[in-house]
Formats: C-alpha cells, structure tokens, sequence
C-alpha cells in the first residue's frame, strides 16, 4: 500500500521534471518546478525524512520559487529555443 | 521595481497572514534542537513573510518599514550571535562551539547549558537566513541598483 503511493508520487515528480524543461513558457514552467518541489517533499516526508522535507518545502517550493518569479518578471517570458 | 499590486483582497489577506507566518517560523526556530527545523528553515520562512510584504504592498512603500540598512546590519549580526557564543566557549576555555562550558557562566548544570547554547546559535542562523534571502530577493527585483540610487533618478 504505502509502496503504491510512493510509486504513485514518483511518477507524478517525473511527470512534473520533463515538463517543466519542455515547456515554452518560462512562467508555467517555473510553476511547475514549484509543484515538482512540493511532490518531492511529500515524497520525503512519506520516507520518513521530515527535516529534509521541511527544508524542501520551505526552501524548494518557498524561496525558490519566489526568485525564479522575479527572475522572470525581470527578463523575458518566452523561451528562445 | 515591482509596484503595490492595487487588489484589496490581495493586500489585506497578505496583512493578516503575515503575523501568522512569522509566528510559525519563530516556533521552528525554537524547537528547532528537539523537532524539525531550526535556524535555516524557520529563517527562510520569515523571510518569506517579509517578501510576501514586499509583492502585495510594493517596494517602494515596503522599504519604509524594512531600510536595505537594516536588513545588511541584521545579516551581520546572526554571524556576530553565531561566532560571539562560540568564542566565548574558547575564552571559557573550552573548544569552538563547545557549550558546556557556558554553565559557569549562566549558573545551570551543562547539559541545560547546551541546549541554551544550541538555541542561540539557531537564533544567530536564522536571522542571518531571513535577511539574506531578503536581499537576495531585493537584488534580483531592483536589478542591482541601490534604492537609494533609483530615488534620485525618479524613474
């Protein structure tokens, strides 16, 4: 059981990774990176490693995300390649 | 330069939930030596009120309340805790960090010295976090230039 809903966030973390490097749109893609840091911390937590999850979602899915934001406010929206 | 985003809704929910916010990360900094958390962790998330301040309200009406001034002598002074505990232990004569020798001069027995020594230490960190990722954030949204600069331009 807990095995199937560690296999069941994982493939929604790799769904979240290929999309946001697939994605044109700087901003989704960002949005996205934040949800893959949320997944990853749920994924952590589950395993047993609290305190790296905290850091994930304070760090990964808080800060991290803010910044790449205001990156992207700051530059262009559109990827070029 | 990121301006007051005009939403009312937007601004008060930002208001009142940013004592919470700060309330929560204090409580991880103090329990950071028996649960998870501690300085890192309970500093990102302050700083992350104050940023959620800077968004909703803008820069330019943020800033009276929170200078680049303060926010630089705030990121020194978590470096100052940090390193003033942990070399008044080699004065104490005892290692770096070595907290045990702070009950000579608290009047506790060492192992409650420890955990008061551990607790300075992750308010030293955690100030030191929340200001840095505050100009971290105010570096990247200005471009760089002081807001003091940006002023006498009056772009």
């Amino acid at each position: 059981m807990i095995l199937l809903f560690d296999f069941a966030i994982l493939i929604f973390v790799l769904i979240c990774a290929v999309a946001a490097i697939t994605v044109k749109d700087l901003l989704s893609s960002v949005i996205i990176l934040g949800a893959y840091s949320f997944l990853l911390c749920l994924l952590w937590a589950e395993m047993g490693a609290v305190d790296v999850a905290f850091t994930e979602a304070s760090v990964g899915a808080g800060i991290g995300t803010i910044l790449l934001i205001v990156a992207v406010s700051k530059t262009t929206r559109r990827s070029k390649d | 330069m990121i301006r007051a985003y005009d939403d009312i809704i937007v601004k008060t929910i930002a208001r009142i939930l940013t004592p919470f916010i700060q309330i929560f990360a204090l409580y991880v900094i103090m329990h950071g030596h028996h649960s998870p958390g501690g300085g890192f962790q309970g500093g990102v998330i302050l700083g992350a009120s104050l940023i959620l301040l800077f968004i909703t309200h803008g820069l330019k009406e943020t800033k009276k309340r929170i200078t680049e001034k303060g926010i630089a002598v705030l990121s020194s002074l978590g470096v100052l805790i940090y390193s003033g505990i942990g070399l008044l232990c080699i004065i104490l004569l005892g290692n770096y960090l070595d907290y045990g020798k702070l009950s000579k001069l608290l009047h506790i027995v060492p192992a409650e010295a420890r955990s008061l020594g551990i607790l300075g230490i992750e308010i030293g960190v955690g100030i030191t976090v929340m200001a840095v990722m505050v100009s971290i954030f105010l570096n990247i949204s200005t471009g760089g230039t002081l807001l003091e600069d940006e002023e006498d331009n009056t772009r």
